[in-house]
Parts: structure tokens; sequence; C-alpha cells
């Protein structure tokens, strides 16, 4: 399908870099203390390859990406992540990875991502609410760190905790939710290609409310499975329980495979609505694995998905 | 209270449908100024949801007020009941053109598969005739007894449309519950005087 919005061009290009950097300088020379912050906001700019897993659907903008979100550590509203995520602290941050691997500890994100190459990946992205976004992620696939920490033969599973830091973060104090909140994946999943641990999005550090600074992006499962603000990473021979399992067993299941067959028992899952087309934006027919079945219909196979949802 | 009661006789029901009407306007203009936030069709399909819900508490509210405040609105029940049954309408009417797009195979397996939907449109359905016999003639033809029974459908509507709130979300929010139990509240209040009456008429009749 033709697209004439992705031109596989950034911003970048067409403001070159140095252009770029003079501006800033200009304007931190006329700011005076504000010279240092400046210059280093522009130098923050994430180097990242493209990807043939990427979609050539447009990205959602920025605005889109980052004022309607899912996060209820921060409240319940859409809008709530944006208005309340703001004071989240995110350096110094460590993610703990335990259980069935040869080098556990607490790591330093900048050691969980040093050496490793960051990719962009454009991803559709479906929510469980049927809408859906395509999101240009900046990250590196899971698997990169799972083979740099060593993954025993007896791990079956990898489970997913999020920050829940109560002082910063208001849905967590009001007890919204059975925080933390925790995900979970079969380790083939978790070791497909597609699954990416996101650090950034639209060549930017991670948005607070999007998840910073690391999140799990799993495109082919409905949203509520790439668990944001990862703060351990545990690989397990039980297959983990996660909190919307805790809360609603019958409503959400281990896979959440986005399926147009496979309903959600209060909502059909046939179509989604995507956003950013304002008053009138589009419904369309949802495909199964959010269209990424190419590569990872494999993995179901004699699964009954319908019992496995 | 005789002097609001005198401020109260000079509002005609024209007055009371164009204050109805603000929520509705106020949406119109937040399209032009691009103020109803990344999804506007949802923005609008749950305000009119909400004005709707407002409007069906604010017609359970009447009687409690005049019996227990001596504050007697009772002149503005029907124009609130039509209100509230004409947002209903207009966010069931999104509900099919905007959000769901005409995808009649799934609008009409949501009207009897989701519980949530089929609350929400039985609560509907029980407002069609109310707002149908909102006039004198209805009330004439039919005798005000008759009449006044049918216009209990009020009080299922309002329980079922604030469970249509409460079971919508995924989680267990605080304000669709605030809603439910203000409902369960009023009915409630309806039910401790009749059984009062019941109990004063009683030993009469013994």
């Amino acid at each position: 399908m033709s697209n004439r919005w992705n031109t596989g061009l950034n911003w970048s290009d067409v403001t070159p870099e140095r252009l770029w950097l003079n501006r800033r300088a200009l304007l931190a020379g006329a700011a005076g203390a504000g010279a240092l912050a400046l210059a280093g906001a522009a130098e923050a700019r994430i180097a990242a390859k493209p990807s043939p897993y990427s979609t050539d659907a447009a990205p959602n903008s920025l605005e889109d990406i980052t004022g309607y979100n899912n996060f209820y550590e921060f409240g319940y509203d859409k809008s709530d992540p944006a208005r309340h995520a703001g004071g989240l602290t995110i350096a110094p941050w460590s993610v703990k990875i335990d259980g069935l691997v040869d080098k556990p500890g607490d790591y330093a994100l900048d050691d969980l991502t040093k050496g490793i190459a960051l990719e962009e990946r454009i991803y559709r992205f479906r929510c469980v609410e049927a809408w859906s976004m395509v999101i240009p992620w900046i990250g590196f696939p899971l698997a990169a760190l799972l083979d740099r920490v060593g993954v025993q033969p007896g791990a079956k599973y990898v489970s997913f905790e999020s920050l829940a830091r109560p002082e910063e973060m208001p849905g967590v104090k009001a007890g919204l939710l059975d925080w933390p909140y925790r995900e979970g994946l079969r380790i083939d999943e978790a070791m497909n290609p597609l699954t990416i641990l996101a650090t950034g999005l639209y060549g930017e550090a991670m948005p607070r409310q999007n998840g910073a600074p690391i999140r799990l992006v799993v495109p082919w499962k409905y949203g509520f499975k790439s668990a944001k603000s990862l703060v351990r990473i545990s690989l397990t021979d039980t297959q983990p329980r996660t909190t919307w399992q805790g809360l609603q067993p019958r409503e959400y299941g281990f896979y959440a495979n986005v399926n147009p067959e496979v309903d959600h028992p209060r909502w059909s899952q046939a179509s989604e609505r995507r956003i950013g087309g304002g008053l009138f934006a589009k419904r369309v027919d949802t495909i199964k694995f959010n269209g990424y079945g190419e590569y990872v219909a494999s993995l179901y196979a004699g699964q009954d998905l319908a019992k496995d949802y | 209270m005789d002097r609001v009661h005198a401020l109260l006789r000079r509002v005609r029901p024209w007055m009371v449908y164009a204050l109805g009407a603000i929520p509705a306007a106020l949406l119109i203009l937040r399209i032009f100024t691009g103020d109803l936030g990344i999804d506007p069709v949802k923005t609008i399909e749950h305000r009119l949801g909400e004005v709707a819900l407002q409007l069906i508490v604010a017609g359970l509210c009447i009687t409690p007020l005049r019996r227990l405040a001596g504050l007697n609105l009772i002149r503005f029940r029907r124009q609130i009941g039509v209100l509230a049954f004409v947002y209903a309408m207009l966010h069931f009417a999104v509900w099919i053109a905007l959000d769901l797009q005409f995808r009649w195979a799934e609008i009409g397996a949501d009207l009897v598969k989701r519980p949530y939907i089929v609350i929400g449109f039985l609560a509907f359905l029980m407002l069609v005739p109310l707002a149908v016999t909102s006039n004198n003639t209805s009330i004439r033809r039919l005798g005000s007894a008759a009449w006044q029974k049918l216009h209990w459908l009020t009080y299922p509507a309002a329980v079922l449309a604030s469970v249509h709130f409460v079971w919508l979300m995924k989680a267990w929010a605080f304000e669709p519950l605030a809603y439910l139990a203000g409902i369960m509240a009023l009915l409630a209040l309806r039910l401790w005087w009749r059984a009062r009456k019941g109990l004063a008429a009683a030993p009469a009749r013994a």
C-alpha cells in the first residue's frame, strides 16, 4: 500500500544537525544560564537504525502518542499520564534481573543497554479497548538482553514488573490496581525478534507517560502486555500471574494476542478505531496477531487460541 | 422559600430546554476549538451519556427536594425528563454513527451480546415511552394513575443506566459507582417512604 506520508525522513534530515545546534547555541547564548541544558538537549537525539520489521504505515503524531495513554499508575483517564508523569524520577534507574539466569543482579540502565545497537521499530499498537495507533519506537530486541544475562535451560517464562512508587504515582497511591503492575511472556515469545525493550520514540528518549526510561513492546499482543517503566525482569519455570489476570481472569488471559475472532467478554474485538483522525477517525477491521502473523503465528501452532486467550 | 418559588414561577419551559441545550452546545463549540482531546469521538460519546445520567438523577431528586427541603420543582420535571431522553438518544446515535460507523453486523451483535451495551440499550428503550407520553394529552388519555405507573419505568431505567456506566470500565472507578450509589439511595428513600406509609396505614385497617 502506498503511503505518501512516510518518506523515511526525520526532522533531522530537514535541518542539518550543525544548524540545529547553532540555533540552539544562539538561543542558549541569549538565555545565558540555560546554555548548557539546551546544548545537552540538542545532543540527546538518539541514533537508531531503521528496521525491516517496521510498518510503512504513517506514525501517529507525537501529540497523540504522548497525550493518550493507559498508564494506570498515574490515573484511569488517558490524559492523566501526561498530566501527572512529569515528576517521575527516572535517573538513576536500575532493573533487577533474577530467577533462572546465569548473571542475576541489579543492572543500571546504562549497563543494560551498553553496546546494544538501537533500532527504530515503527509498530502498530492495538489496545484491548479496540483503538489503535502507529508508534515509532526506539529500542532493541529483548532477546539481546536475555542472551547477555544467560537464560538457564529450565526457564520457560519471563515476568516483568513495573515501577510502583506511590509518592510519584497518584494511581499507585490511590490503589487503583494491585500494584506493582505485572506482565509475562512465554520464553519463545520473549525471544521473538519482534519483542523489544523500548527506550525512546520519535528519535527522543522515552517520554515519562509512555513508560520511561525502559518498557516492553510486544506488537502482536494487546497493549496492556507491553509493561512500562520496568524495574524487574525474572526468568521462571512457571507461568507468572499477571495483574489483569488477577483482576478479571475471565476477561484477560495470559496470552492476550490480538485476535478479532476472540472477543473480550464485554466488547467485540472485530474492529478498531485508528486514533488520530479526529471526529472521523476511521474504524478498520482488526487483523489477527495485529498483522504480525507471518512472524508469530507459528509460536501458537496446535494451541486453541479461543481457550488460550 | 416563598421568594424562591415566586422567582421560579417566572421560569418558562423553553428556558429549561435552553439551559439543557448548553452542554450539547458546548460540545459543538469544542469541536471547532479542537478542545475535545485526542479521541474526540469518545469525549463526545461519554459526555452525552454523562449528561443523560445527570439529568436522570436530577429528575429523581425532584420529589425528595419537595418533601425534605420544601422546594417545589415539579413543574420542571417534564423538561428534565425529555432532556434526559434527548441526551440518551444523542449518546446512542454517536455510538452508531461515529464510534461503530454504521457497521450494522457489529452493532447488532453488540446490542444482544455485550451485557453493558444491552443494559444501556434497555435503559434507553425504557425512556422511549416516557418521552412519547410526556404531554398533557397522554396523561388525559391514559388516566393519571396509569400514566404515573408507566413513568415508574424511570426507576429501572436509572439503575440500568448507572450499571451500564459501572460495567463499561476496565476496573472499579469511583465516579460510576458514585452514580450507582446515589441512584440506589434515591430509590431506597422512596421505598422507605412507602414502607412507612404502609405501616401507618396498617393499624387503621386492622
